[in-house]
């Protein structure tokens, strides 16, 4: 293939398999964390990966942005070997934040913004039209313009995520994928968070595949669960369908009941726990 | 059809106006200019003082028409021939290691992580010391090869250290704190390595190792100048080309690799620029102290940058070097090596970013 020309040639139509894992087997050093995984991601939806800690959910994240390396099996991306495909090239297309990113000190919300925008560069384009444009826009998307000028690390956690969501939107990539984007946020701010996922889900038409580990919040925003145990899917589907009281029980360990959320109609996960009156 | 002309249009995000000419594009930052030239006129300046100063004392104007190709034959003999040399070679050599350090640091992610604190030049010194004590020890050909060879054995030192400290901070990648760590060890057990060296050794080769070990500029000729010239002309392009990577590869080597880079590629090239840097520094000057350390850490506080700039590190490093050449010519009464004052004026700041470090850690 040639270099210069992006990886997707046509705009994949609703219901196109974007991101595919085919019998991915993942390990650290001898540490078999992941074996035989198989998961398609689907053109304009939201999934969540939910499982309990340590169940291998982040590391089949970072298989699916090619920061890991299978020891079996294949990632494709848009029907092509991912690793096949010259990794600014990915860049292009699919788009990470990785779980707790940290700024260096100092670093203003446009600057870290504008690092979105490295695939798109070159030593001697640096700051191009089209860049200006784009960190203009994703600020704008992210509701954090006003903030352009303010050191990253004097934000709030909240806004803090936005700006790392928005640098990941200046990167112009309709592949999105989320490696616990409400860790350490209150619950006002994660709304604020998922909210935002759900709009550019929505009206920008991205792709989104967010860890979480909020189940509630998990069967809110997500339109696919993707519920992991030990390395293994549990269960893939509609919220509706995955959440269920005897899937707790298995992948959790919880007793639990599931009823339905009475402002949206998605399941509701309340723990039984000992301490009922 | 115009030509393409530089715009600056009215900038639409805070603090990234744009200068762009033709497919050429980069952020205008009105700071790195400004403390650019700020530098370069401490340079020229202390260039100049330094060149009037001596047995024959030329005034600064004097020293400038000269150096601009001026002045009378006696003065331009000594100006060109014997006292430009010196302050040329410090210059350049406070070039080198400062671009080399603004490297490292930023790879590292830590400002610790400079040559001369992890090793590098210590690297680079090792060999050169070998090089020196062992040149009289193998008679004519050991002192050619001390001559020609001081540069290229500083060079091949440097290497080993940095590929042996960088082999074993490596974890599925270089963490910075790590590389830190691992590179103060190394760099003891060369420090020990020159002491062996010195203690093995004739005494003439000593006392000549041990002046070159300060950091000296004394007795330095154009011979000194060209191979730390010939580095810097080829290597600081190479550092400025690769450099664009450096500010994604800031984020953290996952966020680096999201956003297209080849990390491990990319951070190789540039180590490999820096030890080439700071070891060619290192041959013609010894191991100027801190000055790696201090001039980055310094220009990037200048511009408030979030990682130290190369360009205006490497002017303030070789301004930095000048100075402390004056200062140890005409300050103390008796003309010290370099490397002492800079080592002077560098450890109080190494001390500091050590101190802020741990509280930065607790916090």
């Amino acid at each position: 293939m040639t270099l210069h020309t992006t990886v997707r040639l046509d705009k994949p139509g609703q219901g196109a398999v974007r991101l595919r894992a085919e019998g991915v087997r993942l390990s650290y050093g001898d540490r078999l964390v992941v074996d035989g995984l198989d998961l398609d991601v689907v053109e304009g939806t939201v999934t969540a990966v939910i499982g309990p800690n340590g169940c291998g959910k982040s590391t089949v994240l970072r298989a699916l942005a090619r920061l890991m390396r299978p020891s079996g099996g294949h990632v494709l991306l848009d029907g092509k070997r991912i690793e096949s495909v010259p990794t600014k090239e990915v860049a292009k297309v699919l788009g990470l934040l990785p779980q707790a990113p940290t700024a260096p000190e100092g670093l203003t919300v446009a600057d870290l913004v504008a690092r979105g925008r490295h695939p798109h560069q070159a030593w001697y384009r640096q700051w191009s039209a089209d860049d200006e444009g784009a960190v203009a826009q994703a600020l704008e998307w992210t509701g954090i313009a006003d903030l352009a000028d303010r050191p990253v690390d004097e934000l709030s956690g909240g806004q803090r995520q936005r700006a790392w969501i928005s640098m990941a939107l200046a990167q112009g990539t309709d592949l999105l994928l989320l490696d616990e984007p409400t860790t350490y946020l209150d619950l006002a701010h994660q709304v604020e968070v998922l909210e935002l996922v759900t709009q550019l889900n929505s009206e920008f038409g991205r792709t989104v595949v967010m860890v979480l580990h909020d189940l509630n919040l998990a069967a809110r925003y997500a339109d696919r669960l993707v519920t992991m145990k030990d390395g293994q899917i549990v269960a893939h589907g509609a919220p509706g369908d995955v959440m269920t009281e005897s899937m707790l029980a298995e992948v959790f360990g919880l007793a639990a009941r599931v009823i339905a959320d009475p402002v949206a109609g998605t399941p509701l996960v309340v723990p039984i726990g000992s301490r009922v009156g | 059809m115009a030509a393409p002309a530089i715009s600056l249009p009215p900038a639409r995000l805070p603090g990234r106006p744009a200068l762009r000419l033709g497919p050429f594009s980069i952020v205008w930052r009105p700071r790195v200019f400004l403390f650019g030239l700020l530098g370069l006129a401490v340079l020229v300046l202390g260039v100049a003082l330094n060149v009037g100063i001596g047995e024959v004392q030329i005034s600064v104007p004097d020293v400038l028409v000269t150096l601009f190709g001026g002045g009378d034959p006696g003065q331009r003999f000594i100006v060109m021939g014997l006292r430009l040399p010196r302050s040329l070679t410090g210059a350049l050599v406070g070039a080198a290691l400062a671009a080399s350090g603004a490297i490292t640091q930023a790879i590292a992610r830590n400002p610790l992580a400079s040559p001369d604190v992890i090793g590098f030049t210590a690297g680079a010194s090792a060999a050169a010391v070998f090089v020196i004590v062992a040149g009289s020890g193998f008679g004519a050909v050991g002192f050619t090869a001390s001559a020609v060879g001081l540069p290229i054995a500083a060079l091949v030192g440097g290497l080993i250290s940095a590929l042996s400290i960088y082999g074993l901070a490596w974890r599925k990648g270089v963490q910075g704190f790590r590389l830190v760590l691992v590179g103060i060890g190394i760099n003891a057990m060369l420090i020990a390595i020159v002491q062996w060296l010195l203690v093995v050794a004739q005494v003439t080769d000593a006392a000549r190792a041990y002046t070159w070990i300060n950091g000296s500029l004394n007795g330095r000729g154009w011979e000194h100048v060209v191979p730390v010239g010939v580095a810097l002309v080829l290597l600081v392009p190479a550092a400025l080309v690769l450099a664009h990577v450096l500010g994604a590869l800031q984020l953290s080597d996952d966020s680096a690799r999201g956003l297209g880079i080849r990390v491990d590629k990319e951070r190789t090239l540039l180590l490999l620029t820096a030890v080439g840097l700071c070891s060619v520094a290192t041959a013609s000057a010894g191991p100027l102290a801190f000055v790696a350390l201090v001039a980055p850490q310094i220009a990037q506080r200048a511009v408030g940058a979030s990682r130290p700039p190369i360009t205006v590190s490497l002017i303030f490093g070789a301004a930095l070097t000048v100075v402390a050449d004056l200062l140890a010519r005409t300050a103390f009464g008796t003309e010290l090596p370099v490397g002492i004052v800079t080592a002077v004026l560098g450890a109080p700041y190494l001390l500091y970013l050590i101190a802020r470090h741990g509280r930065k850690v607790r916090a």
